[in-house]
């Protein structure tokens, strides 16, 4: 149902004469102003989009703050940024933040896509909204990684030199894509150089594709815990003062948690590795990325044999890569008519592994490839691609859901009734 | 008038044709135009100069591994004792990912001489077991600790996700004592 929202209506005289030559105020109330009307039965998991832009906000600011001091060269980098530790005003308390913050913004993203996930928000009409969502998860990761080559540190050295190994398996080509990358035959002065032009700019592509994401969603409405689409007036609120008000309480409690790190553990998610400055010819015994990529580093790991007549190193790149990507697809892997988790206890019991399993793997990422945690790594790589490509696809072949309610209404009075 | 109907048609095509060059030819400017913003991210001419790098290795023991710098990446120059090259040389060839005996790894005369670069063929890493005290893995070559690949005595591929045998980098003896990188 199309409900259209109160149209927006200049108050004054100076208003007026705006909204005829740069309707900025139409925009914003269109977009987050009364007219956005939101479903009224929003739980507190969707407050985390709005936490992942203020995420993002956090990095922007911080971040041109830190380029005012940061000097990109294989020589001064890791010194400029004990630097801004040390000698520049307030600099600690801005790197910090920096750091704090691409923690929480990954945060706050993979409790934003298990939201969407549990319950069926990628599905239609809304897969261009998620899609675009696996694109701002990708370019995230991609600036994560181009900001941590920069503090040119041990970890960050052998993070450059592995990540841009990934691309030597394109065939023929691959060594030369990777020379390309890096301007050299390994991380060197042009390295450090590009790689923050890059993580520099990045944000800002991030910033309007977040735009577009926004945009999607205001054409087709937000989704709600129940997965039944809006169809009543009353079922609705304006996101003013609402859900604008509700995402302050959010943000009081996510700034709390920020200031929490910055304060008291600014470090308690980096590697004592990166107080080194890069060697290129020493690896550290135990390199390993960042918390919110070891997910991803176990499925890359989980690949030690060939097979099929594809070599190991293969598979491994193109299974952490289908890792990501399949993510993207999950609008036409899942197609069951049932939208929301709530009345689907099969998928739920399923997707609660598949939760546990993300946190396996994070865990087996961290260690080192070592055993039993590349063999635990195998199966739960196994689980992962299992849950994407077989469960989802044939649990509506066989899975009994309970009975979805006909309206949010009759869902929610069921609820706050039994 | 009929005439200018008829020629309607033809006139179209004429229009198409021209819009199809105008907007061919812009394409193909456009590539051109992109061709110097994707090369200059090539190494630049002082990094891309393959120097050579001289190591005289008289000092090198029997069993000893040096690490030195060709091309701002790390060699390993391993002098290999008499039971590492038996142990080499006993493999079967069926055993290997990526056949390759000693002899051809190492020059005619100097098979105790194993030149290789000091990176993981997975994704770059310098593997351990050049500096002494270093663990080298179960085939008693190097092993890579960052995601498990074991090489062995001859810089072979064993185990883990590493797809080839440890590169041999160009290089020649100069002299007896002195080798030439590059
Ligand atoms: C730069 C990162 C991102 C930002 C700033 C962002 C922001 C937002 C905001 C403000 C909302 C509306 C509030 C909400 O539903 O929580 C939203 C909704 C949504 N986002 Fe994101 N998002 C980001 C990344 C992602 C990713 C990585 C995905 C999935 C892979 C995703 C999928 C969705 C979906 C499906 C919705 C609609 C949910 C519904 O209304 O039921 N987003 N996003
Ligand atoms: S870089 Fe050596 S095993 Fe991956």
């Amino acid at each position: 149902m199309n409900l259209s929202p109160p149209p927006y209506r200049p108050k004054n005289s100076f208003t007026r004469w705006l909204d005829d030559r740069l309707p900025v105020i139409r925009l914003l109330h269109d977009v987050i102003g009364g007219g956005y009307l939101v479903p009224r039965n929003l739980n507190w998991l969707w407050n985390f989009g709005v936490l992942a832009g203020i995420a993002l906000t956090i990095q922007i600011v911080t971040g041109l703050a830190l380029a005012m001091h940061y000097v990109a060269s294989s020589s001064e980098a890791f010194n400029s940024i004990e630097g801004i530790m040390r000698y520049v005003g307030f600099g600690w308390l801005i790197r910090y933040g920096h750091m704090a913050g691409a923690s929480l913004f990954f945060a706050a993203l993979y409790i934003h896509m298990f939201r969407g996930v549990y319950y069926g928000s990628y599905k239609a009409p809304r897969e261009m909204i998620w899609l675009i969502g696996v694109l701002l998860f990708m370019l995230a990761m991609a600036t994560a990684f181009l900001g941590y080559t920069l503090v040119w540190g041990q970890m960050s050295y052998w993070a450059a030199q592995v990540i841009t190994g990934l691309f030597s398996v394109v065939p023929f080509v691959g060594e030369k894509i990777r020379i390309w990358i890096l301007g050299g035959f390994s991380p060197n002065a042009a390295t450090v150089n590009r790689f923050f032009v890059l993580h520099f700019t990045l944000p800002f592509v991030i910033l309007a594709v977040v735009g577009l994401h926004v945009w999607a969603l205001h054409r087709k409405g937000s989704g709600n815990p129940t997965g039944i689409e809006v169809q009543k007036p009353e079922e609705v609120v304006p996101m003013h003062p609402y859900y604008v008000v509700k995402d302050a309480v959010a943000v009081c409690v996510f700034l709390l948690i920020f200031c929490s790190l910055v304060f008291f553990y600014p470090n308690a998610f980096s590697d004592p590795d990166n107080y080194i400055p890069a060697n290129p010819f020493s690896t550290p015994a135990h390199i390993k990325p960042e918390w919110y990529f070891w997910p991803f580093y176990a499925v890359l790991r989980s690949f030690t044999v060939n097979f099929m007549g594809i070599p190991a190193k293969v598979w491994g790149v193109l299974g952490m890569g289908l890792s990501v990507i399949v993510w993207g697809l999950l609008p036409w892997l899942d197609n069951s008519p049932v939208r929301s988790g709530r009345y689907r206890p099969l998928f739920r019991c399923f997707f609660l592994f598949f939760l546990a399993d993300m946190l396996l793997l994070g865990f087996c990422g961290k260690q080192p490839a070592e055993e039993p945690w590349i063999r635990l790594g195998q199966w739960a790589s196994l689980y992962y691609f299992a849950f994407f490509l077989v469960i989802l696809p044939i649990l509506p072949l066989f899975e009994k859901t309970k009975a979805v309610p006909f309206s949010i209404d009759e869902a929610e009075n069921k609820r706050t009734d039994a | 008038m009929p005439s200018s109907e008829k020629s309607l048609p033809k006139d179209m095509d004429r229009r198409d044709f021209l819009n199809v060059a105008a907007v061919g030819l812009t394409g193909i400017g456009v590539c051109g135009a992109a061709v110097p913003f994707i090369a200059q991210m090539n190494p630049s001419k002082d990094v891309a100069e393959q120097e050579k790098t001289e190591v005289d290795i008289s000092s090198v023991q029997p069993g000893q591994t040096v690490k030195v710098v060709w091309r701002g990446q790390p060699v390993f120059i391993r002098n290999l004792t008499e039971q590492e090259i038996t142990e080499a040389n006993a493999v079967a060839m069926s055993d290997l990912r990526d056949p390759e005996t000693l002899e051809q790894r190492t020059k005619a005369g100097k098979n105790n001489w194993l030149v290789t670069m000091a990176l993981c063929t997975h994704l770059g890493c310098i593997p351990q077991g050049g500096n002494a005290g270093e663990p080298k893995g179960e085939y008693g070559g190097y092993i890579c600790s960052c995601h498990g690949s074991a090489f062995d005595t001859a810089g072979r591929i064993r185990r883990g996700p590493a797809p080839t045998n440890l590169t041999v980098p160009p290089y020649r003896f100069i002299s007896p004592s002195v080798i030439s990188i590059g």
